[in-house]
């Protein structure tokens, strides 16, 4: 038989794991369209992925914030623009950091653990229990995943550019006497629609992406304990990448709409 | 006698890899029958058992089930025999999030005809099959609070929630002290007692095939060499049939 050369078992997989993807994500419309909704389990990922995340997200949206503006009040000092700073730092955290950052901590936390966690349910036959007694396991691990990471994330974006917001304020506070309502109103003089639509948008796919590759990954996985880590380290990298891909792709299209 | 004829396998090919796990296969099994498939680990005992139950596709043969070709239908007719067949996976495969109760509610809170029993009804059946495997004061536990015995028992009583027709065993016994696999032999009579069930039981352990077994059939190297009662196996001059025995 052919030994096939590493390089090529890496694109194939690769190919594999696009094509299985695509049709991984076809699967979910029908399911969420045609099947009947798992509303309480749905009830339940929107805890585990949203509250559980609240905190990581918090404290990093706060520091995120803060890390910021102490960082470049000095270089906007010295060109004599300090009063820009809040608008500066909190438009570069809603439309680009505060989703990019949010979802790569979105995916290490609740992406491995959605891959972990499907991929030990098929290695100890548990979603093949599911199908032989004719439910239907897609429709209960799947589509309540990643319709609870795709309305979730967008939400704790929302709450952690507040935090981000608060951040900064402190951190500007502690090198000036600027008041809470003069921050607010240099933080949204400038700000407008058309940073905040695009960058929500991408929220929603950066919560569905995240939801579809680590169900994905876990679904699919095998291959006994060493198959859950693989799953849950792929659901993490995918993710990731994918993220990164999309902000592109997202920064291009505002480009051209919005510029 | 074809009537009673509940499933039917022919010519059933199977492959991995270019590797040939299943080589033309012949099974059938009667009504209220125990038949016992025994094989080295390895010999695709198991892979016959997920074919029957279309968790894996065939290469070549056909399967067909209470009269049903289940290679050949449709999803929804799939779903029809799958809920008159009782699978019990070889750990149990219980619900690791959920507790035993919430196990035995999932399949028939997802059936049409038994939500409609409401939850009284259901939670009465929960705890009817419960005892009747002896597992009754586990109920609100979780998968992780059992011991290994404990989980096939809850694990059958999962797959009874649905009255199945036939049930087939994956190891049953297979993990277990002697004492645990002993009382899951008697448990596996008692149920076809009970619920009027046939049976496809898949081992390695010669105990459970004695006690358990009305037929028996030896697959080695993806075939039936040799089908019979116990007795007429254990007397077999065929030195692939005496490894099980000595």
């Amino acid at each position: 038989m052919e030994r096939k050369s590493p390089i090529r078992i890496t694109t194939e997989q690769f190919f594999h794991d696009i094509a299985g993807i695509t049709f991984f994500t076809m699967r979910y419309f029908r399911n969420l369209f045609r099947s009947r909704f798992e509303f309480n389990e749905f009830i339940l990922q929107c805890f585990r992925t949203g509250y559980n995340s609240l905190l990581l997200v918090g404290i990093t949206a706060l520091i995120l914030g803060l890390v910021l503006t102490i960082q470049i009040r000095p270089i906007i000092a010295d060109l004599g623009a300090e009063a820009w700073l809040p608008n500066m730092v909190f438009i570069s955290v809603v439309t680009e950091l505060g989703p990019v950052i949010f979802a790569l901590l979105f995916a290490g936390k609740v992406g491995s653990g959605i891959g972990a966690e499907l991929s030990s349910m098929r290695v100890t036959d548990q979603i093949d229990a599911m199908e032989v007694s004719a439910t239907n396991p897609f429709n209960y691990l799947v589509v309540t995943r990643v319709t609870a990471t795709t309305i979730m994330f967008p939400i704790l974006v929302f709450l952690g550019d507040l935090l981000a917001f608060v951040g900064s304020f402190i951190g500007l506070k502690a090198y000036s006497d600027i008041t809470f309502k003069l921050f607010y109103s240099r933080a949204f003089g400038d700000f407008f629609f058309s940073d905040i639509f695009p960058a929500t948008i991408k929220t929603i796919f950066f919560g569905f992406f995240i939801g579809i590759i680590s169900s994905y990954m876990g679904y699919f996985s095998g291959k006994g304990t060493e198959g859950v880590g693989r799953a849950a380290n792929a659901a993490v990298v995918a993710s990731s990448l994918v993220i990164f891909l999309l902000d592109l792709i997202a920064v291009e299209i505002t480009d051209l709409i919005v510029y | 006698m074809e009537q009673d004829r509940i499933l039917h396998i022919s010519n059933l090919h199977k492959s991995f890899d270019g590797r040939k796990v299943i080589d033309g296969v012949d099974l059938s099994l009667i009504s209220r029958e125990n038949l016992v498939v025994l094989g080295k680990s390895g010999s695709g005992k198991s892979v016959i058992m997920k074919c029957i139950v279309r968790l894996l596709e065939p290469d070549q043969g056909s399967i067909h089930v209470f009269g049903t070709d289940v290679l050949n239908c449709s999803e929804k007719v799939l779903n029809t025999v799958r809920k008159r067949i009782g699978y019990l996976f070889q750990e149990g495969a219980m619900y690791d999030s959920m507790t035993v109760r919430e196990n035995l509610l999932f399949p028939v809170k997802r059936d049409e005809k038994m939500r409609r029993l409401g939850e009284k009804a259901l939670n009465e059946i929960v705890e009817r099959n419960l005892e009747s495997v002896g597992l009754i004061d586990a109920i609100d536990k979780l998968p992780a609070e059992l011991s290994g015995g404990m989980k096939k028992r809850a694990g059958l009583a999962r797959t009874l929630m649905l009255s199945p027709e036939m049930i087939i065993y994956d190891e049953p016994t297979t993990g277990l002290d002697p004492h645990t696999a002993g009382s899951i032999n008697e448990l596996i009579l008692k149920v076809r007692e009970i619920y009027d069930t046939s049976s496809v039981i898949i081992t390695h352990d010669i105990k459970c095939a004695r006690v358990t077994g009305d037929r028996l059939v030896i697959l080695h190297d993806g075939k039936i060499i040799i089908g019979g009662t116990y007795e007429e196996l254990k007397n077999s001059q065929d030195e692939e049939v005496s490894i099980f025995f000595n």
